[in-house]
């Protein structure tokens, strides 16, 4: 997976916005997951450790929360999350549905010293 | 400690950074080719049969970030007007090139003196589909020898390909591919993209693929010129 792209853009974003605030330490990232993004938290865990020597974000604690992947019906309009890799309505059995949830990925705050 | 809201797409970072590299190579005429495929596929091969077809009429520039590099990537050195090997800071395994590596690989190359950008990207067919670089068309290598199942296997690459080389169709006789139901596969997918039937080894097809290649960097100049830039 691309944990380290993904890393490496959570860095650039997180020192950003830590030196608009004029921030001499970033103590921890929020993160929002999506079910569906694929992530391996352990990964960016890793990628960032490496990645965030020497800078003002060595050390800060990456937290993950994590959305649950969510789907909409497309006949009856009936948001489920489905039980397994066969997306089907539980409520009429449709299989035509879209994602609403659990695409995300963001950064959700920054605390900062 | 102080909380700052940042609620920022990680994604979104990306894509405004290719935003941006795309901009760069519209001020220099510059078009710019995103190649992907598998490990093996033929993209560092594909690379140098159009810098053969090619390198009288346009001057052609290379970001390699394939970083299983092999004796061919040497030649593609001595052949390309320029070229960028990307390292990913000091990691030496990405599974995709992204954005900003091509931001800080587009500040080192002459883009002048480019009329042509190959960037041949890390050999995966998961990640590459979620990171746009900049590039003004996505190309994706199938080879025989992978099966015709790959867009069923991979379909995210697919869906936003520009064209679709299936290469190494040399070896038609000796494998077991079908190539309308590959076709038939992707398009279901996706149906804009162009197809192209090659084989870097004998050099069949790489014509019809120069040609179109091409035809992208006169169309983008005129598009560039038009708007005004
Ligand atoms: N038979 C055959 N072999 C090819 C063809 N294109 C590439 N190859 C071989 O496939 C291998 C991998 O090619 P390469 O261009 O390095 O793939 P990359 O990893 O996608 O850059 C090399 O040994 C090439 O010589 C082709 O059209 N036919
Ligand atoms: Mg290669
Ligand atoms: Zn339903």
């Amino acid at each position: 997976m691309h944990e380290l792209g993904i890393t490496e853009n959570i860095m650039d974003i997180a020192l950003d916005k830590a030196k608009e605030a004029q921030a001499s330490k970033i103590s921890r990232i929020n993160l929002v997951v999506g079910e569906l993004s694929g992530f391996v938290s352990d990964c960016i865990e890793f990628y960032f450790e490496f990645l965030s020597k020497d800078t003002i974000a060595q050390g800060a604690k990456l937290y993950f929360e994590p959305v649950p992947l969510q789907l909409r019906c497309r006949s009856c309009s009936m948001v489920f999350h489905p039980q397994d890799t066969l997306w089907s309505c539980p409520e009429c059995q449709s299989q035509s549905v879209e994602i609403v949830g659990g695409r995300e990925l963001y950064i959700e705050s920054l605390e900062v010293e | 400690m102080k909380r700052i809201e940042v609620v920022q797409n990680i994604l979104e970072a990306n894509e405004s950074i290719a935003a941006q590299n795309q901009r760069l190579l519209d001020k220099h005429r510059v078009f710019a080719i995103n190649i992907m495929s598998a490990p093996g596929a033929g993209k560092t091969s594909l690379i140098l049969q159009t810098i053969a077809k090619l390198k009288d009429r346009l001057r052609i520039g290379v970001i390699e970030g394939d970083v299983a590099s092999t004796l061919d990537a040497e030649k593609v050195k001595d052949e390309a007007a320029a070229v960028i090997q990307i390292t990913t800071r000091n990691m030496s395994e990405s599974c995709s090139l992204i954005a900003n590596m091509i931001d800080h690989a587009l500040m080192s190359l002459p883009l002048e003196d480019i009329d042509l950008l190959l960037i041949e990207n890390v050999g995966n067919l998961i990640c590459p589909s979620e990171f746009v670089l900049g590039e003004h068309k996505r190309v994706v290598i199938s080879s025989l020898p992978e099966g015709d199942d790959k867009p069923i296997k991979y379909p995210m690459i697919f869906a936003d390909a520009n064209a679709v080389i299936i290469n190494k169709i040399d070896l038609l006789p000796h494998v077991d591919f079908d190539i309308p139901a590959f076709r038939r596969a992707v398009k279901e997918l996706n149906p804009k993209p162009e197809f192209f039937e090659v084989s870097c080894k004998t050099g069949m097809g790489i014509e019809a693929w120069c040609s179109w290649l091409f035809d992208g960097v006169e169309s983008n100049a005129q598009k560039v010129i038009n708007e005004g830039g």
